[in-house]
């Protein structure tokens, strides 16, 4: 397997807070690969440096082999980079069918073209199909800011994957959701993961369902990389304790 | 030589004005996130007030002032934050910019159906000589609007610094969530803020409205300077406010002398652009971090 | 599988606009020469505050210039016709270059937004207005324009009627237009540009192209009516497209309900045609509609068109709360 994104040395710091210092992984083609860490220790700044919310001070980002540091969170998702973000972010008076839509409508055709398409741009078969995948379709013609929390938190994540992107960063996507259906959301997750093909980058607090879903695991703590395995070996790994439970 | 220092010092009288005016506009946007359209309005009011005061009840043009003074506080200030701030915060900043024009078109018309829509002549609160120092001709009037913009702003400032009611205000001002968590009245402290806007609105109106004369419409062009002075000096800052209505006041005097008199009033404009677009959080402002 | 079916919301309408359009083609017959010159002009307005409120309502870009678009399509079709240039090439003349402008507008749109955009657009609207008035060699200054009615296929338009006909096909037109563009992916996009732009840039949703566009399109539609409306006037000067004017056009589309799509047609009837019915009021007219804004901003500040889904909400809240007070009630032994 190859490297489908690399990140070398990448740093951000807000005043004399250096939110992440330096860090280095790689993700292959194919897996999921699992980021956790206590509160504070970085992870949402890195992703966002990443995924051009935030410029990196120091750092490279290279995603296919092209190098996408600093890059404009459009151009990323031109580039078929998906993402969630830690809040819920749905487009709320839209219908939860058309929300889907809007999330792929603009790989479709040329802006000028678009104008003069159908409506639903013809990818009311695909939102209908992700939408049944996702247990939403009873509630497809609803204003998705209507939907209970957990309703909105799957829209929320099917958007990253309705324009079939080969990268998808969830971050937190069980955070706020019914314990009791946490289990369910990892199953969902694997299915769309199996369904797409498509790459995951996924931050997570639930230790279990990070476990359970990812292929690897990189332990952030203070801004920096301290544990990188197989599940097993990170939870075996001391430094790994000490940062969860000591301190 | 001496030209250019007469008008950059009449300048800075008019640029004092607006920065009065701008420093109410920002403690309203600090403190609940008002964009008050009304703002020159509350300068025309008290106007008004004091007009009223001195032709019909024959009052002294002190005695109107301090009767304005109190009536615009309680109304403009107290009133206004109550009947229409408070009900209206959660709907957002939208509804609440829309409140504020409805409220402007019904204070200015109705000065204007009770007192018509000429202009009428105010009294000055100061002596207008003209004095020379060294070939240089001041007006004593806009020497006097300084000194008293002067005084009112180091008045605010050492209220705002030097007390513990002052810098309550700033703390709720700069983060109300934590001043909440300080066990700080933010209730309170926040219908403070809106007395002193009324309080600063009616002390300009003393010093502008002899130079302008009192119309219905005196309030519509300095309310956008004002505004256009605290964007340029930086929104969320006070400091900012007054060094943007003093650039504002001496640009716009200087254009009007030296450039184009016609488009004297596009200065203020010109530079709230070039800010906006190079250094939007003023010139005086610090970076607000852009929320994910 | 699902074909589009006539639902009830369409059929109301549907309804809505057969009885409308019947009732404006027939109101000439009741109305005299100034009745029939406001409905045109109600008619206009309306077409420009369906432009302001695609750039407000459906994209939630804030403008409060929309008055000297207004100026640009009107000054451009007046400076042209003056130089002998036909109406019916002034008017894409017009509305091109109200579109262009438009666009160099929605630049600051994104750097800033709210507050700012609201100043920056306003003082955009005051540098126009300044322009106008004191470049007189171009505009006439003060002085103003005098504008012909065109003619269309050698049929003058010179009676009231024959051009109020004209302003009605005009608002057609536009209401249709932007209809099937509000339907299209670009209507979509709008809606999420205005829902949430930092998410929709991450659905690869080119926020920049499509904020500039809602302005530009708002702007020509702006344009569009104020090409009309110079010869529906005959003449213009600089007042119609100052400050007020733009805070009105504003108000048109909050008052109807800002992102619905017959919002601009009731707020524009209010705000042009009311003041006509309630003379009496007479100079108090416009305290008493400031404090009608202040009312309508605190109770129901999504317009006029919001006020039905309100009064049910609160129906229904009183309901529920009856109903489990009665529930109570009746629980007790």
């Amino acid at each position: 397997m190859t490297a489908l994104l690399e990140v070398a040395g990448l740093a951000r710091a807000f005043g004399a807070v250096r939110a992440v210092g330096g860090v280095d992984f790689a993700v292959e083609d194919g897996e999921v690969f699992g980021v956790i860490g206590p509160n504070g220790s970085g992870k949402t700044t890195m992703f966002n440096c990443i995924l051009g919310q935030l410029r990196p001070d120091a750092g490279r980002v290279r995603f296919g082999g092209a190098e996408i540091t600093g890059a404009r969170p459009l151009a990323l998702a031109r580039l078929g980079i998906g993402r969630t973000f830690q809040s819920l972010q749905v487009f709320g008076s839209l219908s939860a069918r058309d929300n889907l839509i809007a999330a792929a409508q603009e790989y479709v055709g040329t802006l000028a073209g678009r104008l003069l398409a159908a409506p639903d741009a013809g990818l009311t078969g695909r939102a209908e199909a992700l939408l049944a995948r996702l247990n939403l379709a009873h509630v497809a013609d609803k204003p998705a800011g209507s939907l209970s929390y957990g309703q909105q938190k799957l829209l929320d994540i099917g958007m990253a994957f309705m324009s079939g992107a080969r990268l998808v960063f969830l971050d937190e996507p069980a955070a706020g959701v019914n314990p009791r259906i946490v289990g369910e959301m990892a199953a969902m997750l694997r299915a769309l993961k199996a369904e797409s093909g498509a790459t995951f980058v996924v931050i997570e607090h639930n230790m279990d369902f990070v476990m359970g879903l990812c292929d690897r695991v990189m332990v952030m703590a203070e801004g920096k990389r301290i544990a990188l395995g197989t599940p097993a070996e990170v939870r075996a790994d001391p430094q790994v304790l000490e940062a969860y439970l000591g301190g | 030589m001496q030209e250019i220092l007469q008008v950059t010092i009449s300048g800075l009288a008019t640029g004092a004005i607006y920065a009065m005016v701008a420093m109410g506009f920002t403690l309203l946007w600090q403190t609940t996130s008002t964009i008050n359209f009304a703002q020159g309005e509350f300068v025309m009011l008290p106007a008004f007030l004091m007009l009223g005061g001195i032709v019909v009840l024959d009052l002294p043009l002190a005695v109107a002032f301090v009767g304005a003074l109190l009536i615009s506080a309680a109304l403009l200030g107290a009133a206004f934050k109550r009947a229409i701030i408070d009900p209206m915060i959660r709907h957002g900043v939208l509804p609440l910019a829309i409140a504020t024009i409805g409220l402007t078109l019904a204070l200015k018309n109705g000065v204007k159906a009770i007192y018509g829509a000429e202009a009428h002549p105010f009294p000055h609160p100061f002596p207008v000589e003209i004095w020379r120092v060294l070939g240089v001709a001041f007006s004593s009037y806009d020497i006097a609007v300084i000194a008293s913009v002067a005084a009112v702003v180091f008045a605010l400032n050492r209220f705002l610094n030097g007390t513990m009611t002052g810098r309550s205000m700033q703390a709720v001002a700069q983060n109300p969530e934590a001043a909440v968590v300080l066990g700080i009245d933010v209730k309170r402290l926040i219908l403070y803020t809106f007395v002193v806007n009324a309080a600063l609105a009616a002390a300009a109106a003393l010093l502008v409205t002899p130079v302008y004369l009192f119309k219905f419409d005196l309030g519509e062009s300095l309310g956008l300077k004002a505004f256009y002075a605290a964007i340029i000096g930086g929104f969320n800052q006070m400091r900012g406010a007054l060094v943007g209505g003093l650039i504002v006041g001496v640009l716009e005097n200087l254009s009007a002398v030296y450039f184009a008199p016609a488009y004297k009033d596009a200065v203020a404009l010109g530079l709230f652009v070039l800010v906006i677009l190079f250094r939007p959080e003023g010139l005086l402002g610090r970076e607000e971090a852009r929320r994910v | 599988m699902t074909l589009p079916t006539l639902s009830r919301a369409n059929v109301a309408a549907l309804a809505f606009i057969v009885a409308m359009t019947a009732g404006l083609l027939a109101a000439p017959l009741f109305l005299k020469t100034y009745g029939v010159y406001l409905l045109s002009l109600w008619a206009l307005n309306t077409v420009a505050a369906i432009g302001l409120n695609l750039t407000l309502g459906y994209a939630g870009q804030i403008s409060l210039g929309q008055a000297a678009f207004l100026g640009i399509g009107a000054y451009a079709v007046a400076i042209l016709m003056k130089a002998g240039v036909s109406f019916w090439l002034g008017l894409p003349a017009g509305v091109l270059l109200a579109f262009a402008v438009g666009l160099a507008l929605g630049f600051p749109a994104l750097r800033v937004q709210h507050h700012y955009l609201a100043f920056a657009t306003l003082g955009f609207n005051a540098l126009v207005f300044l322009v106008i008035r004191n470049e007189e060699w171009l505009t006439g200054g003060n002085f103003g324009i005098r504008v012909a009615r065109p003619e269309l296929l050698g049929h003058s338009l010179r009676s009231g009627i024959d051009y109020y006909h004209v302003c009605l096909a005009v608002l057609a037109v536009t209401a249709l237009l932007v209809w099937l563009l509000l339907r299209s992916p670009w209507g979509r996009a709008f809606a999420c540009l205005r829902d949430n732009p930092i998410r929709a840039e991450s659905l690869g949703i080119d926020v920049r192209s499509y904020t500039l566009l809602a302005f530009a399109i708002g702007a020509a539609c702006a344009g569009v009516a104020g090409a009309f409306l110079a010869p529906l006037v005959n003449f213009i000067d600089p007042s119609p497209f100052g400050l007020v004017p733009s805070i009105y056009l504003l108000l048109m589309v909050i008052i109807g309900g800002p992102g619905r799509f017959f919002g601009p047609f009731l707020g524009a009837a209010i705000v042009t045609l009311l003041p006509e019915w309630l003379r009496v009021a007479d100079v108090w007219y416009l305290v008493i509609f400031g404090i009608f804004v202040v009312a309508l901003m605190a109770f129901c500040p999504g317009g006029l068109l919001a006020v039905p889904e309100k009064v049910a909400a609160m129906r229904a809240a009183r309901r529920s709360a009856r109903g489990s007070a009665a529930g109570q009630a009746g629980a007790r032994p």
